[in-house]
């Protein structure tokens, strides 16, 4: 097996090192090596959306992304998205409210791809949340109600 | 009512939200193992040698297994102990497990699989229906059931067929086939297990820990009292984590080798070969109406395509049957059904368990019975409705029942009767019935379905029960139940579910039945304390207990604490237990068993959709969804299921299949097999019906299964609004479209589908007296 390389990031303003294996995945590193297991899996093969986090800002499938690939890079993972204990993000309380959270194992790819979104796009309408949230696949809500929570977060990021 | 049917967030929501859930493939114990299976590339074969000494030369392995060390049989059902965790003697279908191996880390144990050896025999293959009910070119998959590859079949009759054909003014017969799906759940399954001190634990992410228990316990030799259970918070479910599996089993065994702990988590890959999924059953029905569309006999014929193993396929095909009569009142109605076994991936419950399938086709049948009468389908509909408190033909006992006001509700909303009728753009209508809950256990006996315990000390409120929240909402169930009676709010309650070693039995995450059972059974015990802190808390007061009002952390004058601390020093440990069993409700005849339930919900769906006839494709853009509720415990939960309920339908209907070439899966990963994505999801208006049910918790029935069911057919009948053709097959794939079109230009009948029902060696009907008739008799 191949040797081990160390690679370094920063996951939720943490400066991380990790020893890991070139061809171990971000996801793999963040769930097993950080123990941040809030990103999920569905399939680790880049087709279902689950183990979405933020790179630099933007949607990435963290089961299709090598340690050389997130060398230096800001990464944000669900465990991240909420100021404190107590004090949510507004995506995160939109969708508590609006009920946008059944079995809950797409949340974080959901909450995370809704982020970018609305950090880029302040005002989206439908289409543009269906489109943006096109490769995060829901099996429980039918999809609905995220709708619902990303435009009422949305509503409220802009006051 | 305080908390009951208010819009309260989810109790264990903000958990999910942050990332906080574990699920099963969350945990890590210390000095884990891992563990991989070693899964069979042929359909058929014989297993002549499983040689694992290459595996433990890897370094890193710490044990290899196979077959040999798991000997027992184990399945869902009694009638069926047909599977052994690993395969010793033959495999039956490509994904079957034969070994595993444990090692320190994943990857190590993925190649050491590689390095076990398998000598097969390869087998003929058996992949159809039709080829199940002819003579197997080698042995039959199994050694019971029959003639050739039968697994099992049902023959009832009930009422007078004959004359009930002969008034008929109109006999039509059609042939519907439903394809194979899966549940394709976001979490793939996972377990857990540790052996300490002579006791089994495992985490598993299962919708029945009660059963899994039992098969735990008889396939590890341990009595129930050394094993305990604990459902994982669960990452979706719809049927598919309803059976004992594989790898729950490989993870005990390999526990209890080493000595230390071992996870399994399947591959996206395996799940789809782990599947109970959704039968494809072929269907063939002939009904005589009156000129009016009153239906006077129906005949119902099933052929179910099984895959590999028994799972719950024996109640699969008779629910093919059963609940035709929970919607419809057919004066003589007869069944049968068979389920053959092929060498696919095994076949089990999915989400409406065996009755989407007859849902489509009854439905789609009603339709053409409507159009050769020159009738309106609703009005068809509503002529043969079930009528609220009456006992269907089959001994289905219906008590709350608004089919009348679903159906007025869904047609207004819709406006179905004043549709734009251009080429090209359809509405469908459809209703369907589900039950809140089996009225029969899987083992027969008398005891609770559900239990409910509830512990009161300084700590406040802790309620135990072993119903499993599976992301449905069951927790928030229960809490809410509990804090409606105590005057408190759901987030004061501390759960302890699903978990066999801590709370009491519950059956599981199953046939709809949780807040209906679970949700009795919570109330009975919180009615319990209800009463005893009254009690105290009037005594305190110098009243009599119907003067004490309940509510915003009062018990009468007093503070909940306060009286709960009175009841404490009065009594010492406080506890109180309540339970649910449903009322004995099995008709008298062999196959009863399947079909009663203490209530049914009712849905009815329009459709609203755009079909392309260049290119057969089909844009739905909206789906109103009308669903007797009972009465809604929490109203977001609800909605929930109904949005999620219509999303599966509209997939079932118009994409997901899982189909095989050879018994090869076709599309075993998440970018082949089609599901919905957000774009691809209309618009749904719910609307809840309140009919109050008299023996759900608050009036409550199901929801999480009923909603799917009028969605498939509903689809179907709106492309033959839009483009006058009728696709009696589904998923309605673009191409089965135009090949409805191309037979209706060649001047065939306009329509694509089966064309014939094979000859099934159904044994003799049994006859069974509708229940007007044997109450005459008596
Ligand atoms: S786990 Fe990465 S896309 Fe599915
Ligand atoms: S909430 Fe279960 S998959 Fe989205």
């Amino acid at each position: 097996m191949s040797d081990s390389i160390v690679v370094g990031f920063t996951v939720n303003g943490r400066r991380r090192e990790v020893l890991t294996k070139p061809h171990h995945t971000l996801l793999e590193i963040l769930r097993e090596d950080l123990g941040l297991t809030g990103t999920k899996h569905g399939c680790e093969l880049g087709e279902c959306g689950a183990c979405t986090v933020l790179v630099d800002g933007i949607p990435q499938l963290s089961c299709l992304l090598l340690p050389h690939q997130v060398e230096g890079k800001e990464i944000t993972t669900v465990e991240g998205l909420a100021k404190s204990g107590d004090e949510l993000h507004p995506l995160q309380e939109a969708f508590v409210e609006v009920g946008a959270v059944q079995c809950g194992y797409c949340t974080p790819g959901m909450l995370l791809t809704a982020k970018a979104l609305l950090d880029e796009n302040p005002a989206p309408s439908r289409q543009e949340i269906a489109e943006a949230l096109s490769g995060n696949i829901c099996r429980c809500t039918g999809y609905e109600s995220i709708t619902r929570a990303v435009e009422l977060a949305a509503r409220r990021m802009e006051v | 009512m305080r908390v009951v049917g208010k819009p309260l967030p989810k109790v264990d929501v903000r958990a999910k939200v942050t990332g906080s859930t574990l699920y099963a493939d969350d945990l890590v114990l210390p000095d884990m193992l891992f563990c991989k299976l070693l899964r069979s590339p042929h359909p058929y074969a014989r297993i002549k040698r499983v040689d694992v000494r290459g595996a433990l030369e890897v370094e890193g392995v710490v044990a290899a297994i196979t077959g040999d060390d798991l000997p027992i049989k184990y399945g869902i059902l009694p009638v069926t102990q047909d599977e052994h965790a690993l395969e010793n003697e033959k495999v039956r279908y490509v994904g079957d497990p034969v070994a595993a191996v444990a090692a320190y880390d994943e990857e190590t144990a993925a190649l050491a699989c590689e390095r076990i050896v398998v000598e097969y025999e390869v087998l003929h293959p058996v992949t159809s229906i039709e080829e199940a009910l002819s003579e197997p070119v080698d042995e039959p998959i199994h050694d019971y059931g029959g003639p050739a590859n039968i697994h099992k079949m049902a023959a009832l009759a009930f009422g007078d067929l004959e004359s009930g054909f002969a008034q008929a003014d109109h006999i039509r017969e059609d042939v519907f086939f439903y394809e194979g799906n899966t549940h394709l759940p976001m979490e793939e399954h996972s377990a857990i297990a540790s052996y300490v001190d002579g006791k089994l634990t495992l985490w598993s992410s299962t919708q029945t820990p009660h059963y899994v228990h039992r098969a735990v316990s008889k396939v590890m030799g341990l009595p129930m009292s050394a094993v305990r259970i604990v459902a994982t918070p669960h990452g979706g479910g719809f049927g598919g984590k309803t059976d004992p599996f594989s790898h729950e089993m490989v993870v005990c065994k390999l526990a209890m080798v080493t000595g230390k702990p071992v996870k399994c988590t399947l591959t996206r890959e395996e799940v789809f070969y782990a599947h109970r999924g959704r039968h494809p059953v072929l269907m063939w029905v002939r009904t005589g109406v009156k000129r009016d569309g009153k239906i006077t006999a129906m005949h119902f014929k099933t052929a179910l395509d099984g895959g590999a193993y028994g799972s719950y396929g024996v109640a699969t095909t008779f629910y093919t049957g059963a609940l035709q009569t929970a919607t419809y009142d057919i004066p003589a109605y007869r069944f049968e059904g068979a389920r053959v076994f092929t060498n696919k991936a095994p076949c089990g419950p999915k989400r409406g368990h065996g009755t989407p399938q007859p849902r489509f086709a009854l439905e789609l049948h009603l339709d053409k019975i409507a159009e050769d009468l020159g009738l309106d389908p609703v009005e068809v509909r509503r002529r043969n409705y079930v009528k609220p408190n009456t006992t269907t033909v089959n001994w289905l006992r219906i008590t709350s029942c608004g089919l009348e006001e679903i159906t007025n509700r869904v047609i207004q909303a819709s406006g179905y009767h004043r549709r734009r009728r251009v080429e090209g753009h359809g509405m469908g209508f459809a209703v369907a019935s589900y039950l809140s809950g089996a009225g029969l256990p899987i083992y027969w006996n008398k005891l609770p379905h559900s239990e409910c315990q509830l512990k009161l000390d300084r700590g406040g409120v802790t309620a135990y029960c072993g119903a499993t929240d599976i992301g449905q909402g069951s927790d928030t169930v229960i809490a809410t139940v509990v804090a409606e009676e105590l005057g408190l709010w759901p987030s004061d309650i501390r759960l302890v579910t699903g978990d066999t070693g801590l709370a009491p039995v519950d059956l599981g995450s199953y046939s709809s039945r949780v807040t209906f059972m679970a949700g009795n059974a919570a109330l009975d015990a919180a009615r319990k304390l209800r009463d005893l802190l009254v009690e105290v808390a009037a005594e305190s007061m110098g009243c009599s207990p119907g003067e004490v009002e309940v509510g915003d952390g009062k018990i009468g004058a007093l503070s909940f604490e306060e009286t709960a601390q009175l009841a404490q020093e009065r009594y010492g440990a406080i506890s109180t237990a309540g339970s649910y069993r449903p009322p004995d409700l099995a008709g008298p005849y062999k196959g009863s068993g399947v079909g009663p339930s203490p209530a049914y919900s009712y849905s009815a769906a329009v459709v609203d959709l755009d079909a392309d006839s260049k290119t057969g494709i089909v844009q739905v853009n909206k789906v109103w969804l009308a669903h007797d509720i009972g009465r809604s415990i929490n109203p977001i939960s609800v909605r929930g299921q109904v949005e999620g309920g219509v999303y599966m339908g509209l997939g079932e209907a118009l994409m997901e299949e899982q189909a095989y070439r050879k018994a090869l899966h076709k599309q075993p990963s998440m970018l082949d097999y089609k599901s919905l994505t957000f774009v691809d999801m209309p618009e749904v208006e719910t609307i809840l019906v309140e009919t109050n049910d008299p023996e759900g918790p608050y009036g409550a029935k199901e929801v999480g299964q009923g909603p799917l069911l009028p969605v498939v057919p509903a689809v179907a009948s709106a492309i033959h609004d839009a483009l006058g053709v009728w696709v009696d097959q589904v998923p309605i794939t673009p191409d089965k479209v135009l090949k409805a079109l191309d037979a209706k230009v060649k001047g065939e009948a306009p329509r694509f589908g089966p064309k014939s029902f094979p000859d099934i060696p159904y044994p003799q009907c049994i006859k069974v007296d509708p229940p007007h008739v044997a109450t005459q008799a008596v």
